[in-house]
């Protein structure tokens, strides 16, 4: 049984694969809490998409899939950013505009010249088999990068994401904060990326978080709450699509899912329990 | 230094320094939010040591552009903003625009706006304690862990007065501190923040009430894009003002030595009764009749 469960970390690439859907699972955890907060589930959902863009026009000119990724990425959360700063466009409008197109050239890109080393369908739906020792060092690095800022800039993230103005006022610069949680969730996308694929990003970034609000009311809990969430779910949907023969991407959402089932009805049910006991005391 | 902190210069240099108590100065200050409709209009103003100033006007007066030029948050097109070297002002915002679902618990909500070059998250043992101080001193000890949410009105309002505080303030600034609470919280409230101006602080506050606040602090600015009066309530709560104000017409009473507003409109009656509505076979009665 047990020689069962380990089987699979014979291979080296699902080592690799497992490692990656980890780290990257808890960075989606960490970064997610923020982009939820902040109401930009979208957002992600979005820059994941203009993210593919980059990836093809990257296996198009032969250069790195993480640099040409990367700097497409950053540029095109650069460019919401800075799109959902003015007020008088809608930003939802505006990020569909930007995102969309960009996720459409890439569809045009594979189309006209064919997607060369990865596979088109790993990019949308991710594939562990192209993750190497070089790739689990770099999300490595995007992690600890990722995790250093949120711990120096704690303070700063939380005023700014919680109460902008007012941030603003006591002499935080928010665009500066605003900005780089952007870049910062960028590089958490582009590390989920290949193990999840485009389309199934977001919910990394959205399920650990709000798993983790209906546990607590603490911010600090919260975040640390949703990043082991985060990590968990890679850990074992990782496993469990290897057991199961199904996709990477695909289980570890859907471990997220069940989980995030689960806290809903046991939440619920702990609220409706107390309310009735309170009823009891009330009409005692 | 914070941008908080730094002196405003626009174009036009107009009374260069600053008195001895005085905290900030706006001299001629206009302001529009880039559509050429002006939300200030030539506001010149003094903010000094131990002042408590109300700022009246109707909703669209500049109000809330007033307390976020005195900020420093906006930057006025014209005319110039003096503020004391370093100044420091803390901003209350209105209650209404906070969101009450956020997880963060009165501790940490109170800490995010301590000024502090520290790098870690978590609290210093310093820090914790002052946290204590300013939570015990606005009778909210005990409630460091609760949820932001879990707190009562007049709770709620003095967390983030206990915010406020934390910055060390010497002039707050608070964006309709009363708006949508009752009579209890209002007087609560009230006496809150004259506890802190007799303790030295200066405060600016904007608001609606008429009667409920403005009538009882010491100075009042009545605001409708410019400046229309400035003075004790005694003085500036009079009809002539309140309609240069409001742009409609109120009366003043006196009641125990104060000025009792009492807003001028009165309804004209009804002289029909008013439609009722018809069941459909009563309307289709009343058309056959027509016919």
């Amino acid at each position: 049984m047990i020689a069962d469960l380990l089987a699979p970390l014979d291979f080296e690439f699902f080592r690799n694969g497992l490692i990656v859907a980890t780290l990257a699972g808890g960075l989606c955890g960490l970064i997610g809490v923020y982009v939820v907060l902040k109401g930009m589930s979208y957002i992600g959902h979005g820059l994941s998409h203009a993210i593919f863009g980059g990836f093809a026009a990257s296996s198009l000119l032969g250069v790195s899939f993480v640099l040409g990724a990367g700097a497409w990425g950053i540029a095109s959360a650069l460019m919401i950013n800075a799109v959902t700063r003015r007020r008088t466009i809608g930003a939802d409008a505006a990020i569909g505009v930007v995102t969309t197109a960009s996720f459409a050239l890439g569809l045009v890109l594979f189309a006209l010249f064919g997607g060369v080393g990865r596979s088109f369908d790993a990019a949308l739906f991710g594939s562990i088999l192209g993750v190497s020792g070089g790739d689990v060092l770099l999300v490595g690095g995007i992690c600890l990068a990722a995790g250093a800022l949120v711990f120096l800039r704690y303070r700063d993230l939380l005023f700014t994401t919680f109460d902008p103005e007012v941030a603003e006022a006591s002499g935080v610069s928010t665009a500066r904060i605003d900005a780089l949680l952007m870049v910062v969730l960028a590089a958490a996308i582009l590390a989920t990326m290949q193990v999840l694929g485009v389309t199934l990003v977001a919910a990394t970034l959205v399920i650990p978080p709000t798993v983790a609000r209906m546990l607590t009311s603490s911010f600090s809990r919260m975040l640390g709450l949703s990043t082991a969430i985060g990590a968990a779910c890679g850990f074992v949907g990782m496993n469990l699509s290897y057991h199961l023969d199904v996709q990477s991407g695909p289980a570890i959402v859907l471990v997220g899912a069940l989980l995030f089932a689960a806290v809903f009805v046991w939440t619920g049910a702990r609220a409706a329990l107390r309310d009735t006991r309170h009823g009891r005391l009330a009409s005692a | 230094m914070s941008p908080l902190l730094r002196v405003v210069r626009a174009e036009t240099p107009v009374a260069q320094r600053l008195g001895p108590r005085e905290l900030v100065r706006l001299a001629a200050v206009s302001f529009d939010y880039g559509s050429g409709a002006s939300v200030l209009a030539d506001v010149s103003l003094t903010v000094a040591e131990r002042q408590f100033v109300g700022v009246v006007g109707p909703s669209g007066s500049g109000k809330t552009t007033l307390l976020r030029t005195i900020l420093g948050s906006a930057r006025p097109c014209s005319g110039s903003v003096l503020r004391r070297d370093g100044l420091r002002v803390a901003y209350v915002p209105q209650v209404e625009s906070v969101d009450w679902s956020f997880p963060v618990t009165v501790g940490e909500c109170v800490l995010m706006a301590r000024p502090s070059d520290r790098r870690r998250p978590w609290a210093s043992a310093p820090e914790r304690r002052e946290v204590a101080v300013v939570l015990e001193r606005l009778g909210l000890n005990g409630l460091a862990g609760r949820h932001i949410r879990e707190l009562s009105g007049g709770q709620q309002q003095r967390v983030f007065i206990a915010r406020a505080l934390m910055r060390r303030p010497q002039l707050l600034l608070m964006d309709e501190p009363t708006s949508g609470v009752d009579a209890r919280l209002r007087h609560e409230i009230l006496h809150l923040l004259d506890d802190l101006n007799a303790a030295g602080l200066a405060i600016v506050l904007t608001t609606h009430d008429l009667n409920g606040i403005a009538a009882h602090l010491p100075r009042l600015v009545c605001l409708n894009r410019r400046v229309v009066a400035a003075g004790r309530p005694a003085d500036v709560l009079r009809p002539d003002v309140l309609e240069e104000t409001y742009g409609a017409s109120m009366q003043v009473l006196e009641h125990a030595g104060m000025p009792v507003v009492i807003d001028g409109f009165q309804r004209e009656r009804p002289v029909s009764s008013p439609p009722r509505i018809h069941t459909p076979r009563e309307h289709a009665r009343l058309r056959l009749g027509a016919r």
